[in-house]
């Protein structure tokens, strides 16, 4: 899949105060009947978004443009459907900041080049108070410098595998990243024969 | 030589090339594929003219979406039709092997792995679905993947992996009567949490371990991913190799002999270290039931419903209160009194045959309550024919219950089988979150002795004293 290039960016910070958000809530299962990556931003926390007396975080008026999500431990857990990234993106997110995240979301975060930011427990506490006093929150998102920050001095720096991080600035096809490894594939293959009886 | 994991030894036969910051490019022995996660790989690839690197390695099934009626009636569910018919196009464009609705060997692609013996020891094995931990239970590196990644290994059969850390969980001593394999993950998850294992593959072992059946090892393995953890392990054992005996894509004679032999030598060396080690008495593990929206959010059966204002941490306090909300129960409640609307037993965690054969015994001359409304879903055809012949589905139609073609079904309710709002079940799957069985559908995690004394009385009741 070709991606693009990440760009620095800043961006309305939109505010998901629950921990372990799992990926059945991102998008639900019906959305995942889709054959193709985009249109799936109407999935998006489609469950929570719909409740009767919902006053949910992404229908408020404030964070229909926001670019970044902010939320709480273990973001992403459950499922592997990629459909909750494209459903992100879809819907206009280019980074998820959080104090933890799963492991398959946060892999399938940077198939899709979107930005998932590891920051310390503190750190995401300060932004959410910030979204609080301030209606119009935004962050820079700067990836070279691994680094988030607002116009008030404030700022937190963030760690990143230097590959990913790579890829991400560049907009690097993984597929033929790898068949650039083609004779190393075949070679590892001849050493290796199916165990399986035809 | 230092001693190595099983993990290590898999990793390290797997590398195709590695550079230091960078992740190592890993071969795939064997990728599974369903038609939930696939169309988007196929039409990348389509769209970038590439082929399906290997034909001989990659299998489909039909599982997520497919009716457990009668299906030899038109699909309903246009959607659901709709990615059926793409997997069966696709598999026919790329060449790629499909067991289709009518097939004996179609099933839930985490059943069929195992049971058709494509699943084999020191394998790395990926597929779009989280629950490919379940492979693991045969000695193999199995893992979820994303859509992007399954293109990536139709196009290559390789995957970039930084190496995960391992997690040894040992559970010493023996397990309590009436408590199984379900009870065991379940107690397990509440005592590491939902992101105990995240960043690490873990390895079962120790003696409770070593003494379950290797539908046991699958069902441990299965719900790592709900631990956090990417995968989950158990070193292949003489019973690995006997359940592998004879299976359909397994070789034969001599040839199966020198692979035994190699599939034994993958088992963790002694005195091999892990990054992360807890050990569990398995005397303490009692009959577990689910009462919150994530697998870690359990309990006991002879337990109550917690009460959120004993929770420290006010984030905490906040998600049981949510999820007490809604899942409709007051703190304090036992546990068996909780009642019932509808029982599912089936699914990738226990759809096995010694499942059915546990849930069986149970039911066996006995009702369902009338309040319930229970279903059963062989996790495949073939064990669909083999309960069928030893005439498991009499018991159950006798009992009460609905005996149905097999599927995901009720665990993810993308096939009609789903609950309605409010609706209260019992089932023997792997994720209790909001909506996961349906829209406002309130999904409580049960072993599958558990879920059928449930269907009878029902309301929990703790399974122990049944027996």
């Amino acid at each position: 899949m070709a991606m693009h290039p990440f760009k620095n960016f800043t961006g309305i910070v939109a505010p998901l105060d629950r921990p372990n958000v799992d990926t059945d809530q991102i998008i639900p299962k019906q959305f995942l009947k889709a054959v193709v990556r985009s249109g799936l931003a109407a999935g998006l926390f489609y469950d929570w978004r719909n409740q009767a007396d919902s006053q949910f975080v992404l229908t408020q008026p404030r964070f229909e443009k926001a670019t970044i999500l902010v939320a709480r431990a273990n973001f992403g857990c459950g499922s592997s459907r990629e459909h909750a990234v494209w459903a992100l993106a879809d819907f206009g997110f280019k980074a998820v900041i959080a104090p933890s995240f799963a492991d398959i979301f946060h892999n399938n975060c940077y198939k899709n080049g979107i930005l998932p930011i590891t920051l310390k427990p503190e750190e995401t506490d300060a932004i959410f108070e910030a979204i609080k006093s301030n209606e119009d929150y935004r962050l820079t998102v700067d990836l070279p410098a691994q680094k988030v920050s607002d116009n008030n001095g404030w700022s937190a720096h963030f760690e990143i595998d230097q590959f990913a991080k790579k890829c991400l600035i560049e907009g690097l096809d993984d597929i033929a990243l790898t068949l650039a490894h083609e004779e190393s594939i075949t070679a590892y293959e001849k050493n290796h024969p199916l165990t399986y009886r035809t | 030589m230092p001693a190595q994991t099983l993990f290590d030894k898999i990793w390290n036969t797997h590398v195709v090339r590695e550079k230091a910051g960078e992740p190592a490019l890993i071969y795939i022995d064997l990728h599974l594929i369903h038609e939930v996660t696939s169309p988007q790989a196929f039409e990348g690839l389509a769209l970038s003219r590439r082929k399906v690197r290997r034909t001989d390695r990659t299998f489909a099934t039909l599982d997520h979406n497919v009716p457990t009626t009668d299906r030899s009636l038109p699909i309903t569910d246009k959607d659901s039709k709709l990615q059926i018919e793409m997997l069966r196009k696709n598999c026919k464009e790329f060449g790629v092997p499909l067991f289709d609705l009518g097939d004996i060997q179609q099933g839930i692609v985490h059943v069929i792995g195992p049971e058709l013996g494509l699943t084999q020891p020191g394998m790395t094995i990926v597929c779009g679905d989280s629950h490919t931990a379940t492979h693991g239970a045969l000695g193999a590196l199995a893992f979820g993947i994303g859509t992007s990644e399954v293109e990536h290994v139709l196009a290559t059969q390789c995957l970039w992996q930084e190496k995960p850390k391992s997690m040894e969980v040992r559970i010493e001593s023996k397990l309590g009567r009436g408590v199984g394999a379900k009870d065991l993950i379940l107690g397990i998850i509440g005592r590491i949490t939902t992101d105990g294992g995240t960043g690490h593959v873990i390895e079962y072992r120790g003696p409770v371990i070593e003494a379950l059946s290797m539908e046991e090892r699958m069902t441990v393995c299965n719900m790592s991913i709900e631990g956090g953890a990417r995968a989950g392990m158990v070193a292949p054992d003489q019973k690995t190799v006997e359940y592998l005996r004879g299976r359909r894509y397994v070789p034969e004679g001599a040839e199966f002999d020198k692979l035994a032999a190699r599939w034994l030598e993958f088992a963790t060396d002694a005195g091999a270290k892990f990054d992360r080690s807890v050990v569990f008495q398995g005397s303490e593990f009692a009959p577990q039931v689910t009462w919150g929206t994530n697998p870690g959010m359990v309990t006991e059966v002879s337990g109550t419903v917690p009460d959120p204002s004993s929770l420290a941490d006010a984030t905490q306090r906040r998600a049981a209160e949510l999820a007490l909300e809604y899942m409709a129960l007051r703190p304090g409640t036992p546990i068996e009194d909780i009642k019932l609307d509808r029982v599912f037993i089936g699914s990738c965690t226990n759809g096995r045959l010694s499942d059915l054969q546990a849930a069986a015994m149970i039911v066996k001359g006995r009702k369902v309550a009338s309040a319930v409304h229970a279903l059963v879903v062989p996790g495949s055809q073939l064990v669909k024919q083999q309960a069928e012949e030893i005439g498991l589905d009499r018991v159950f139609k006798e009992a009460g219950f609905e005996w149905r073609e097999s599927g995901c079904s009720m665990c993810l309710g993308m096939n009609p089988d789903i609950l309605k709002p409010g609706e209260r079940c019992a089932s023997t799957s792997n994720r209790n979150f909001e909506g996961r069985q349906g829209k406002g559908g309130r999904t409580h995690l049960v072993s599958p002795v558990m879920a059928a004394a449930a269907a009878v009385a029902g309301h929990f009741v703790d399974v122990r004293e049944w027996a």
